[in-house]
C-alpha cells in the first residue's frame, strides 16, 4: 500500500492532474485510497450503480459489452489512464460497459459522491476537475465515432 | 516486336512475371510473390512505391510493393481482395502469369530522415506499404533514432504479418504497438482506434519523421494527433490513393486537387495535401 505522502506523488505522475494546482491535487489525494484487481476480476458489470473512478497507476482493463450473446471488447485502459467516469456525475442509470482486469491491476480509488461533495464545496477544484473529466470524455467520444465509421470495412467507412 | 510495344511507350508495356507463391495473411488478404519469368532482375523500387498488375483478361490494378527492398529477384505484393480486380489477383494459381508495370510514384523520404526517429502509423492493408519501410530501417538500424509502428486493424483476425510484427518489438529502440477495434475475449491486447495508441507513446516532435498509410478517415485524425504533439505538417508523410489507369501522370484519373497521385505521389508531405484533403471534411 501507499503511504499517505506518497499517494501524493503516486498521483501528481499520473497524466489525469496535468493542470491541478498542487493544493488541488492534495485535497484529489485525500480521497484517494489504493486498489489492485486481479488478472480477469470483474471491477464492474454492467448496469451496476458502483460509484467508483478510478485512475489506473499500472496493468490494463477490458471494457466489454454483451450483444447477441458475445462479449465483444470495445476498449482497453492501461496505466495513466481513467476508468468509470460515469461515477464522478452520479445518477447515470448505471454502468454502461463491463470493466475486466486483462491483467494484475493496480488504481487509484475515488468515491464519486464524495468527489461531487468536494466539487460543490469548491467551485475552483470543481471546475478544473469538471474540465479535465469532459476532456476524457470528449477524447473516448471521438475515438468511439471512428470506431463506429467502421474504417477498415471491405466495403469502406459507413456513411453517417 | 509486338504491335502492342510498337505504339506505346514501354512503361504501358506490362512485363510478364511468374506468380510463385500465394500466402493466406487473413481471411480476405493474400501475400503473392512473383518472380521473373525470363531471367530478367525485376526493376528495383523504393520503399513506398507501386506497381501496375495486370490479370489477364480481367484488369489492371495499383499495387503497393510490400517485400523486402533488398530482395531483388522477387517482387512481393499484400492484396487485399475487395472486388473483381483484386478477386482475380488472389485466386491465380501458382505458376499462372501476372503482367507488372512499373515500378512508380514517390516513395517514403528515408534517406532525408537518418539520425531521426520513425513513426509508422498504419491502419488495416496500409501496412503493406510501410512493409519495405520497416524493413529498411530494420536493415539501416544504426542510421535512424526509434522505430515506433503504431497499428491498427478491424479486428484480431485481420492483422497482418502478425509474427513479423512479434519478432520487430524484439529490436532495440524498437516499439510496435497493435490495436484493434474489436476484440473477443481471446484478445488480451489494445482495443480501440490507432489514434488511442498515441497516449502511450513519447514523441520527440522536433526529431520525428511519421510515416501515415490507412484509409483515408484514419489518416486525417492521425495527422491531427500528430500535429497537436508538435510534429510539423512537413514531416508527416502519407501514402494516398485515387483511382488508377495509365500510372504516369497522362490520363489524369487519379487527379487529387492540382497533383496526380500516380506520379506526384502515392506518397507526400501533409504540408502539399492539406489544403486538399480538408476540402472533404466529415
Ligand atoms: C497507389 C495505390 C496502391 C495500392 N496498394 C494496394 C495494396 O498494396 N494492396 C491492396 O489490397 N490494395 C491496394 N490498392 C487498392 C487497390 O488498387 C484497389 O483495392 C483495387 O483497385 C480495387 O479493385 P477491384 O476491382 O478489386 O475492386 P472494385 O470492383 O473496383 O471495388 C469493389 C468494391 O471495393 C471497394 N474498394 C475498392 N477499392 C478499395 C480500397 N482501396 N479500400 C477499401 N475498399 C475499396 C469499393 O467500395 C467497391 O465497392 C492500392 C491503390 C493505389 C491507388
Ligand atoms: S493514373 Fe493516369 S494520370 Fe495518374
Amino acid at each position: 500500500m501507499i503511504k499517505s505522502k506518497n499517494l501524493v506523488e503516486t498521483l501528481r505522475e499520473h497524466a489525469f492532474v496535468a493542470g491541478f494546482q498542487p493544493a488541488q491535487i492534495d485535497r484529489l489525494a485525500a480521497m484517494a485510497h489504493e486498489v489492485h484487481f486481479d488478472r480477469d476480476q470483474i471491477i464492474f458489470r454492467e448496469g451496476d450503480e458502483s460509484s467508483f473512478f478510478y485512475l489506473i497507476l499500472s496493468g490494463k482493463v477490458a471494457l466489454e459489452v454483451t450483444a447477441l450473446g458475445k462479449v465483444l471488447r470495445v476498449q482497453t485502459l492501461r496505466e495513466g489512464e481513467e476508468l468509470g467516469w460515469s461515477s464522478v456525475l452520479g445518477g447515470s442509470g448505471g454502468k454502461h460497459f463491463q470493466a475486466r482486469a486483462l491483467t494484475a491491476v493496480r488504481a487509484l480509488a475515488f468515491d464519486g459522491a464524495r468527489l461531487r461533495e468536494a466539487c460543490e464545496q469548491d467551485y475552483a477544484f470543481g471546475y478544473t476537475l469538471m474540465r479535465r473529466l469532459l476532456q476524457v470524455v470528449a477524447s473516448r467520444l471521438q475515438a468511439f465515432r471512428l470506431q463506429l465509421l467502421d474504417m477498415y470495412s471491405p466495403e469502406g467507412p459507413k456513411s453517417v | 516486336m509486338s504491335a502492342a510495344s510498337e505504339t506505346l511507350p514501354s512503361v504501358m508495356v506490362p512485363v510478364a512475371m511468374r506468380l510463385a507463391r500465394v500466402e493466406k495473411e487473413t481471411h480476405d488478404t493474400f501475400t503473392l510473390t512473383l518472380e521473373s519469368a525470363d531471367g530478367e532482375r525485376p526493376a528495383r523500387f523504393a520503399p513506398g512505391q507501386f506497381s501496375m498488375l495486370y490479370v489477364f483478361g480481367v484488369g489492371e490494378l495499383p499495387i503497393s510493393i510490400s517485400g523486402n527492398p533488398e530482395e531483388r529477384d522477387r517482387l512481393i505484393y499484400t492484396v487485399r481482395s475487395v472486388g473483381k480486380a483484386t478477386h482475380a489477383l488472389v485466386t491465380r494459381a501458382p505458376g499462372e502469369a501476372i503482367g507488372v508495370r512499373g515500378p512508380f510514384g514517390t516513395s517514403w523520404p528515408l534517406a532525408d530522415s537518418r539520425g531521426r526517429d520513425i513513426v509508422i502509423v498504419a491502419g488495416g492493408i496500409g501496412l503493406a506499404p510501410l512493409r519495405p519501410a520497416i524493413y529498411h530501417v530494420l536493415r539501416h538500424r544504426g542510421d535512424y533514432g526509434r522505430l515506433l509502428v503504431l497499428y491498427g486493424a478491424r479486428s484480431p483476425q485481420d492483422l497482418l504479418f502478425r509474427k513479423q510484427l512479434t519478432a520487430w518489438n524484439y529490436v532495440p529502440d524498437t516499439q510496435i504497438l497493435i490495436t484493434v477495434d474489436y476484440g473477443g475475449l481471446s484478445w488480451r491486447g489494445n482495443v480501440g482506434v490507432v489514434t488511442t495508441l498515441f497516449r502511450h507513446i513519447r514523441l520527440e516532435p522536433e526529431r520525428t519523421t511519421a510515416l501515415v498509410c490507412g484509409p483515408e478517415i484514419m489518416m486525417r485524425y492521425v495527422v491531427r494527433e500528430l500535429l497537436v504533439r508538435g510534429v510539423s505538417a512537413e514531416d508527416i508523410y502519407l501514402s494516398m490513393e485515387r483511382n488508377m489507369k495509365c500510372a504516369v501522370g497522362f490520363c489524369g484519373h487519379c487527379q487529387l486537387g492540382p497533383y496526380f497521385v500516380c506520379k506526384d505521389g502515392p506518397v507526400f508531405p501533409y504540408s502539399r495535401l492539406k489544403a486538399w484533403m480538408d476540402r472533404y471534411e466529415l
